[in-house]
């Protein structure tokens, strides 16, 4: 027992991550805790969601299953699972199959290279980026195969529409990734990296956050990125491939059940994939706000208390939820559920505030705040925005992005390298 | 649908397409579908994501009204037309009763004209805000539905203290009014006006200059003020298209001349101007409210009509501006107590007729707004 907490120990204390370090145990307990945490994030989004649109819809969203709803997911979910599965009977049946593993595959192998902090990534590859773009785009093979596998009109429409959006979208996000990795070569030695760990430390070395670098030029290329990868992942507005009203549903049309929900399972994982990779290239992955103007012991302990007030912020709705839910005695289990949640929350935030667990739970805090902040922006859009029609899209992908992206990466290049133009060719 | 005599002044003919051509894919949009807004079926000719031609297949919800007419007493049937467009269910009998008032040579009394024009421009507006909320819900934008039915419940709450029923109201009777106003009706009607007119700004603020919403409504549907004319397309369509008949200025019915009010038109007689004549329209609803609610008279809600109901031998076309359009009732009496025959010109109906005008040569989306921005309903287009 002692040994295994040396162990522990020894790795917590070393500063690789579990898969450059070789160390497969690791790796494993990694793989693990991200895939649960995923699962934890899509239910709790699904849950937000709901929760968040009614709201700005004048509505209340779920509140029967559970305290204020929030056994809902779980109940959809179970309710997904016992459903009938159901194969039209004109399907390519293999192909039918497989597309949903495909395009569940692709949103969570990405993940592998999501830097949560310093350290705590399940690998650090030196093609991190390059490894999670060519994953992410792998899921529209997926989309097709379940477009054209249905047999049916609208799937197709839908798969075929996905499928050049998909594509049309890539060549823009990946002119602003490469505008951002042009920008960790800026430093002495001129060496830029393609490890995610490494462009947030390029930025941590630069002291800046690549949003604000060459303003506006990093904010122009997070903008086109922002854009591309709502686009990416197909939500509103630029939702075209599952239009309901259009497609009714696009290329899982035909699909339910746990085929379905597959589907819905990557859709919000590939999200918050790309909404890591935002956050990682343009807002500090790890880094809390501020690091080079609040600085200091001070600072640096008002920032790591953030973890627990947040958690103990929630717990205190939590309580105030409590103590408005009626009285009634039907209510009495819902009430005592929202209270022990509460409790669990405000415990995990007590537990937080212990300087051992503080200062190591810090970066994967931020990090997560971050995406968390991504979360909110696609539910707002998509209660804000109308569908953009199908050539409009491609009209503002090819036409506007992709220029912007070009000009953007020729602009950050020339101001990137504008001390060595100075010495070498321009001499007024 | 297709009438080669109403049709000629229009280039309908589908273009000559290759036998076997393998770039067209029919499509069957509906009877259930999420945004053809009940049971229309059209039959789509799509090249890719273009519209090469479609066809409209109707008569899902028939449920024979104007036959069940000739079976039922001229009272008898008065709440049956409130279940043909559903939404605007007191402009229905408000033209039908209007109608057969006017085949018994009687007229309401003024008080009951006041109140008339109140709820049926009410109902003009809670129509309207429910063709905002699910056109914008049609092109993605899910919020404008929440807050037109936030807004629309305060109109059909007046309208339930008014009679007891939301949606078919049956509020008139042939001659007058069903109910005598209830005590605080005024003050219901004008809270409501202060309660409403900013809320339009508030759906305008989400929509008018987003430009998303810009980009998918203008050169969207687009309809010449000629075709609508040889389509017999009316109402807000029509009006959007720079033709300015309102049968309310035209042709005044029940009391409409003592109001001042403007006719919103659009130049353009797209999908935008035609979201913008409406919303005109619902705020030139609450000017006529206005003076409508200011200058309710007193005196009786009911003309002198005989109990039973029996017009004598003769026809009548009685036609008014339903939210939707003209509205039109011809009543053929035999002077017994069963009107002989009775034949609605259903605006919604007509309307669909240029669809296959408006998306040709769109896109699919696009076929899916100019459904919205029609404004049918099925109840209406069936019957």
């Amino acid at each position: 027992m002692h040994a295994f907490i040396q162990y522990i120990q020894s790795y917590l204390d070393s500063n690789q991550t579990p898969g450059a370090a070789g160390n497969v145990f690791w790796a494993f307990i990694y793989i693990l805790l991200v895939f649960v945490g995923l699962s934890v994030a899509v239910i709790a989004m699904n849950w937000l969601e709901r929760k968040i649109l009614a709201h700005m819809q004048v509505r209340l969203g779920p509140m029967r299953v559970g305290p204020h709803g929030l056994l809902q997911p779980i109940a959809d979910a179970l309710k997904l699972l016992i459903k009938e599965d159901i194969m039209p009977a004109e399907a390519d049946g293999f192909v039918f199959w497989v597309a949903p593993f495909i395009v569940v595959l692709a949103a969570f192998t990405v993940f592998v290279v999501v830097p949560f902090g310093p350290t705590h990534a399940i690998t650090d590859m030196n093609i991190g980026i390059l490894f999670m773009l060519g994953v992410s785009s792998l899921s529209v093979l997926g989309i097709v195969m379940a477009g054209w596998a249905s047999n049916s009109h609208y799937p197709l429409i839908g798969a075929l529409r996905s499928s050049a959006q998909m594509v049309s979208y890539e060549v823009a996000m990946g002119l602003a990734v490469v505008s951002a990795i042009l920008m960790t070569s800026l430093n002495e030695q001129g060496t830029g990296t393609l490890s995610m760990i490494g462009i947030v430390q390029a930025q941590q070395t630069q002291g800046m956050w690549f949003i604000f670098k060459f303003f506006p030029l990093g904010l122009i290329a997070f903008f086109i990125f922002a854009v591309a990868m709502i686009a990416e992942t197909n939500r509103a507005p630029f939702d075209l491939p599952e239009a309901e009203s259009e497609l009714t549903a696009g290329f899982h049309t035909e699909y339910s059940g746990f085929r379905w929900s597959l589907f819905f399972l990557a859709e919000y994982s590939a999200m918050i994939a790309v909404s890591s990779i935002a956050v990682t290239l343009w807002l500090g992955g790890w880094l809390r706000p501020f690091p080079n103007f609040l600085t200091g012991p001070t600072w640096d302990l008002v920032f790591s208390l953030f973890p627990g007030f947040t958690f103990l912020f929630l717990a205190g709705m939590c309580f105030y939820s409590t103590a408005r839910m009626p009285k009634h005695p039907l209510f009495r289990i819902q009430t005592m559920g929202l209270a022990g949640f509460g409790a669990a929350l405000a415990l995990i935030g007590l537990v937080l505030f212990h300087p051992q667990v503080r200062l190591r739970i810090e970066d994967i805090y931020w990090f997560c705040a971050k995406v968390a902040a991504f979360m909110y922006l696609y539910i707002w859009y998509r209660g804000t925005f109308p569908r953009y029609r199908f050539d409009q899209l491609m009209k503002v992908g090819w036409k506007i992005l992709l220029p912007m992206g070009l000009g953007v990466l020729i602009l950050t290049a020339t101001v990137g390298l504008w001390p060595l133009i100075k010495q070498t060719i321009w001499h007024p | 649908m297709t009438d080669p005599n109403t049709l000629s002044p229009l280039d309908l003919e589908t273009p000559e397409k290759p036998f076997l051509d393998a770039n067209e894919l029919v499509i069957n949009m509906g009877p259930q579908h999420p945004a053809t807004h009940g049971v229309l079926r059209v039959i789509l000719r799509l090249d890719g994501e273009k519209v090469l031609g479609l066809e409209c297949v109707i008569g899902y919800l028939h449920r024979g009204v104007e036959k069940i007419a000739e079976n039922r007493t001229y009272t008898m049937f008065n709440p049956y037309v409130d279940r043909m467009d559903y939404v605007a269910a007191v402009s229905n009998g408000l033209g039908y009763c209007e109608a057969v008032e006017k085949l018994l040579s009687v007229e309401a009394p003024p008080r009951a004209q006041y109140i008339r024009v109140i709820l049926t421009e009410l109902n003009r507006i809670a129509s309207h805000q429910l063709w905002l909320g699910t056109h914008a819900l049609d092109i993605g934008a899910i919020t404008p539905l929440f807050y037109t039915f936030r807004d629309r419940e305060e109109i059909l709450k007046i309208f339930e203290k008014y009679c007891g029923a939301r949606l078919t109201t049956h509020a008139f009777r042939i001659g007058g009014l069903q109910y005598e106003a209830y005590d605080g009706f005024e003050k219901d009607v004008k809270n409501f006006l202060l309660f409403f007119a900013p809320k339009i700004d508030e759906y305008e603020e989400l929509l008018t200059t987003n430009r998303i919403w810009l980009e998918r409504t203008k050169k969207v549907g687009i309809i010449s003020g000629k075709d609508c004319i040889a389509l017999g397309v009316t109402g807000p369509v029509l009006r959007a298209s720079g033709v300015k008949w309102d049968i309310r200025k035209a042709q005044p019915y029940a009391n409409y001349k003592n109001f001042d009010f403007e006719i919103p038109t659009g130049q353009n007689g797209d999908t935008y101007d035609r979201y913008l004549v409406r919303m005109a329209e619902m705020r030139q609803s609450l000017r006529i409210i206005q003076q409508a609610v200011d200058g309710i008279p007193e005196g009786p809600i009911i003309a002198k009509v005989p109990k039973v109901i029996k017009p004598p031998v003769g026809e009548i076309y009685h036609s008014i501006e339903a939210p939707k359009g003209e509205l039109g009732y011809f009543i053929v009496s035999d002077g017994s107590t069963q009107p002989y025959r009775v034949r609605v010109r259903p605006p919604s109906f007509v309307n669909l007729q240029a669809l296959d005008v408006m998306c040709r040569g769109q896109l699919v989306a696009d076929v899916i707004a100019v459904i919205g921005t029609l404004d049918i309903v099925l109840g209406e287009v069936d019957r």
